[in-house]
Parts: C-alpha cells; sequence; structure tokens
C-alpha cells in the first residue's frame, strides 16, 4: 500500500499567542507537528502499512526549518519524506504543491489531519481531493482496509457516520483514528539516514490573505457566587446575562 | 451574481444552522446589493420556509443525495453556483459544510475562509473574520478572487425571519456515480450537536469517575443543555470523544457554557472561551478557569451542581 502523510507545524498548544500589527509574534514560540497529523494521520498509515506491507512517504510544504518535523515523523516511522521549499500563506498554496508532487506516483491513501491546530482552516484535506478527483473521507476516527475496501468512520453532528470506499481516496484524521507514538532511540538513529528529497515549488499565487489580528475581548472579571446561594446564580444567568 | 446559500436538513429537517447560513447569506446580499439564492440536497421538510430567513428562492435538488458523498455533494453544488453565477457561497462550519469547502474553492477558482463569525466587510474588497488558534486570536482576512466560499461558525449571527415563503425550483445537473457508499450512522439521538448547542454544561476529571454524571446529565437536562467534556475525561474513555471540547476537540461558542470540576488549561479555554457567559464551579480557588469566567462557585461540585439544577428547576417552574 502506497501511502502518503501530509503534515505541518503549529505552535505548541500552551504558546502564549501575540501579534505585531499583522504578524504573529514567533518569540518563545517552540514548534511541534500538528497533533492531528501526528497522532493519528501517520499512525494509522504506520498501522496499514505494518498490516500490509508497502510504504509511507510524508510530505511537507515549508523552509528548511520544517526539516525538524519532518525527521521526527521519520523517527516515528515514515519510510520516507519530501519537502516542498517554499513558505506557503495558503491552504490553496500547499494542496496544490502536494498536488503537484502526488499527481503521476498512484498513492492509495493520502492522509491529512482534521485541521491545523493554528489557523484551524480544515482545508487542504478537501482542496486535494478535489484536485485528484477522488473521494474525500473527511474527520476519519476510524479506518479499516482489507486490502480493497476501506471502512471509514467519519465524526458528524453529535456521533458518526460509517462509509465504504473502493480505489484512492484523501482522508482528513480526527481523534480517535490511531494512538499517539513516541519515537525510540533507534527510530530517531534511523531517521538521520532516512530520504529526504527537497523539491522546488512551482508557481502557486494565495488568494486569502490575513490584512490583521486582534484578540477577544477580555472578560469584565469574575463575579464568585456563595456556593449556598444557587438561586442568585440563577437570577443572574437570567436577568444579567440573559442566557436563560 | 448572487449569494448562494447551501442550507443543511439532517435527517430531512431543517435546524438552526440552516438559518443561520440563510440568514447568513441574506446579510450578504444586502451588503453586495444582489439576491440570496438557498440550495437544499435531498429530500427534506418544507423548503419554501426558508424564505422566511431572507432567501429570495430555493433551488431543491432532490434526487441522489439520501446519502453522503463527496463528490456528488461538490458537483451539485458547483454546477448550481455555476449556474446561477454566484460569486459567494455559504456553508455551515458543520461536517458538511467543511467537507465541501475545499473541493468548491477549486472547484470554483474561489478563495475560501472557514469557520467566519462576522458579516463580510466590503467596504473596499471583501474580507470577513475568523477565529484561529481555536479562538485565541481573532484574524481578518481579505479574500482576493471574484468568487468566495465560506463556512459559517455556529453561534455567530442570530438568525432573524425577514421575510417569507418563497418558490422552489429544480435545475438540471450531471452528478457523477458515487465512489462512496454510507453503511450506517451512528448518533446521540434528541440532543443538539455541540457546535449547535446554546448551552453546554462540561465537566472534568473533577467528576472522579464516569459513574458520576449523573448530576451533569441532570443539570443539562433541566436546563435543555448539551453534555460536553475535557480532554482527559475523553481520553480516559469516561466521556465519548465527540464530547472533548478544547483546542484538540471541538471548539464551541454557545450562550452559557457552565464547566463543573474542569481546572481550565489553556488548551481547554481555547475552545470555549468565545462562550457568552463562562460560570465555573471547581473547589480549588486557584482554578485557572476563574480568570476566564464571569459568574464561579468555588466549593465541591458534587454539592453545587445539584443545587444548581434544584434552583434551575424551580426557577422554570415559576417562569
Amino acid at each position: 500500500m502506497n501511502l502518503l502523510v501530509c503534515v505541518t507545524k503549529t505552535p505548541e498548544t500552551t504558546s502564549k499567542i501575540s501579534f505585531t500589527g499583522n504578524s504573529f509574534n514567533t518569540e518563545g514560540i517552540s514548534y511541534i507537528m500538528n497533533p492531528y497529523d501526528e497522532w493519528y494521520a501517520l499512525v494509522r498509515a504506520l498501522e496499514l502499512k505494518e498490516q500490509h506491507s508497502g510504504t509511507v512517504t510524508v510530505i511537507n510544504v515549508g523552509p528548511a526549518e520544517n526539516d525538524v518535523v519532518i525527521r521526527k515523523a521519520l523517527a516515528i516511522g515514515a519510510d520516507d519524506a519530501v519537502r516542498v521549499d517554499t513558505t506557503p500563506t495558503s491552504a490553496k498554496e500547499v494542496a496544490h504543491h502536494v498536488f503537484n508532487y502526488a499527481k503521476d506516483k498512484a498513492y492509495d491513501i493520502v492522509f491529512c489531519g482534521k485541521e491545523t491546530i493554528d489557523y484551524n482552516g480544515a482545508e487542504v484535506g478537501g482542496m486535494l481531493a478535489a484536485l485528484m478527483d477522488v473521494p474525500y473521507l473527511s474527520f476519519a476516527s476510524k479506518l479499516d482496509h482489507d486490502g480493497t475496501v476501506a471502512t471509514v468512520e467519519r465524526d458528524i453532528e453529535g456521533g458518526v457516520e460509517v462509509a465504504t470506499v473502493n480505489g484512492p481516496f484523501v482522508l482528513s484524521a480526527s481523534k480517535g483514528l490511531a494512538e499517539q507514538r513516541i519515537p525510540n532511540m533507534r527510530g530517531i538513529m534511523m531517521a538521520k539516514r532516512k530520504p529526504l528529497e527537497v523539491v522546488a515549488a512551482q508557481d502557486v499565487s494565495a488568494d486569502v490573505a490575513t490584512t490583521g489580528y486582534s484578540l477577544p475581548a477580555a472578560k469584565a472579571g469574575v463575579k464568585m457566587i456563595d456556593a449556598e446561594n444557587m438561586t442568585e446564580l440563577v437570577r443572574l444567568l437570567h436577568e444579567e446575562a440573559k442566557v436563560i | 451574481m448572487s449569494v448562494l446559500v447551501l442550507a443543511e436538513n439532517p435527517k430531512g429537517n431543517f435546524k438552526k444552522p440552516a438559518f443561520e447560513a440563510v440568514h447568513y447569506g441574506h446579510l450578504t446580499a444586502k451588503a453586495l446589493g444582489t439576491e440570496c439564492i438557498a440550495l437544499v440536497l435531498g429530500s427534506a421538510d418544507n423548503p419554501a420556509q426558508l424564505g422566511e430567513y431572507g432567501a429570495s428562492k430555493v433551488i431543491h435538488l432532490t434526487e441522489g443525495f439520501d446519502a453522503y458523498d463527496s463528490r456528488r455533494y461538490l458537483a451539485a453544488v458547483t454546477q448550481v453556483a455555476q449556474q446561477i453565477g454566484a460569486n459567494v457561497v455559504v456553508l455551515n462550519h458543520s461536517s458538511t459544510g467543511k467537507s465541501l469547502l475545499g473541493g468548491l474553492a477549486v472547484k470554483l477558482n474561489a478563495g475560501a475562509v472557514s469557520g467566519v463569525n462576522s458579516i463580510p466587510n466590503t467596504d473596499s474588497g471583501f474580507s470577513v473574520n475568523k477565529n484561529v488558534f481555536a479562538g485565541k486570536a481573532i484574524a481578518e482576512v481579505s479574500i482576493n478572487t471574484d468568487v468566495k466560499v465560506l463556512t459559517l461558525m455556529g453561534n455567530s449571527i442570530p438568525p432573524e425571519q425577514v421575510g417569507s415563503a418563497v418558490e422552489v425550483e429544480s435545475l438540471q445537473i450531471e452528478l457523477p456515480e458515487a465512489k462512496t457508499t454510507v453503511t450506517g450512522q451512528n448518533t446521540v439521538a434528541g440532543v443538539v450537536p455541540l457546535p449547535e448547542a446554546e448551552l453546554v454544561v462540561s465537566a472534568g476529571r473533577g467528576m472522579k469517575g464516569p459513574e458520576n454524571w449523573g448530576i451533569i446529565e441532570d443539570l443539562a437536562n433541566v436546563l435543555g443543555a448539551t453534555t460536553a467534556c475535557s480532554r482527559p475525561v475523553a481520553d480516559t474513555g469516561w466521556r465519548p470523544h465527540h464530547e472533548h471540547v478544547g483546542q484538540t476537540g471541538v471548539a464551541i461558542r454557545p450562550n452559557l457554557y457552565i464547566a463543573a470540576g474542569i481546572s481550565g488549561a489553556i488548551q481547554h479555554l481555547a475552545g470555549v472561551n468565545s462562550s457568552k457567559t463562562i460560570v465555573v464551579i471547581n473547589k480549588d480557588p486557584e482554578a485557572p478557569f476563574f480568570k476566564a469566567a464571569d459568574y464561579g462557585v468555588c466549593a465541591d461540585l458534587f454539592d453545587v451542581v445539584p443545587a444548581l439544577t434544584e434552583a434551575i428547576k424551580s426557577f422554570k417552574a415559576s417562569n
């Protein structure tokens, strides 16, 4: 089974988010592999490979500093890696760069995380599926594959929907698809020798631009309510907050 | 020129998300000086009612949408958008809307923005606001293409009734063969899904175990709220993972979020801090969640939650 996993880099989840004008302050920010890419997409791809044999390739669209994240994916178990050498500012660019690389390589499944935890776009997977003209199985929390037919559980509002698919497809991974794997020392050593191909980016233009950032309005401060007086809390929720 | 809105009809019924999307489409169309047209796929109860929220016309395609197939849905919305010359396509920020967004961007050569929570600013160009970092910040994004595709975050713009029932038409389109087969659905019946819920009662590790969740469900029932949980609770299997709210779970913006026994780690706050009103119940006065709350009760949740349930019961009985 020939599998491609898209991975990206995001600020760590405890990061303090601040901006100067319309740029994100990166000072003091440490980066991780996007959790949906690492914990679920990559690990489930590796499990399928272990079950059916084949290869797992990871792809990242980004500058050389992203190699840290790519090496981690290799340490977790991917066979080889590709980095499209550019700094994208939109999902469209990422999707086109991945498509340009993947289009003639007959991948059985292309995996993405369901969204990045920074810009929360959830766009790249759907774009890739449309470019490749294959089904898009989004928000998958379970994937079984018998070698011919894949059975996918997709998260929908309030539960899951089960679908089967023949032939290649793009999948976006949500929580539950797999269990996080921690790279071991052998994996880390081997990752240094695994191939990481750097390919030049073709010309793709962005069609959206972030023109500014703001932080949500701060809360006025908490009003503490006596635990013996829940009637007062209910009154405030009704009369002051007007939410019940 | 027009604004096309996909009005979702799960199990054939329109619910709040459909009305929100249509009303958002109506407001967007007004800003652009054009009309809002609603699209309904598959069997649906009374599509004409979408006119009440501002659609000037409804296009209803009845055949071929009983089960979700990404390529068929994508082909349908694409062809309708092209035939009516839509320059804005509005979807819900739902499993269906998010699944279609990227594909529509490709097929319509459109700039896409997901999770929008403001009416487009059309003073110069076209820009919208969306939450980023799961609500830790808000980004203003401008779209530079002729056609724009948006998913609308739930509970952002309240739907209003502005019109009356309108005409329902069909259109001729060509659908590709389905490549996926839906074999089943497993959803919780009778509960408002978290992204749509206006009232949410959530609990965390302070509950000590899944067997204690009865008091949370009682409070949710008396309020008509949806239940949610923190990440450790979903990870240990105390609660189903679709209830997990936070940076790596569902990001929500209900009117009321009640959190019991959740300390308020930064990742949890990220997913809920767009809530209009936050009530925190925690026996630890140092719990960071109190800083993000509107109302706090510092006491044992096993006393507070049942007392709050009783207080709401009496309130409901006397109103």
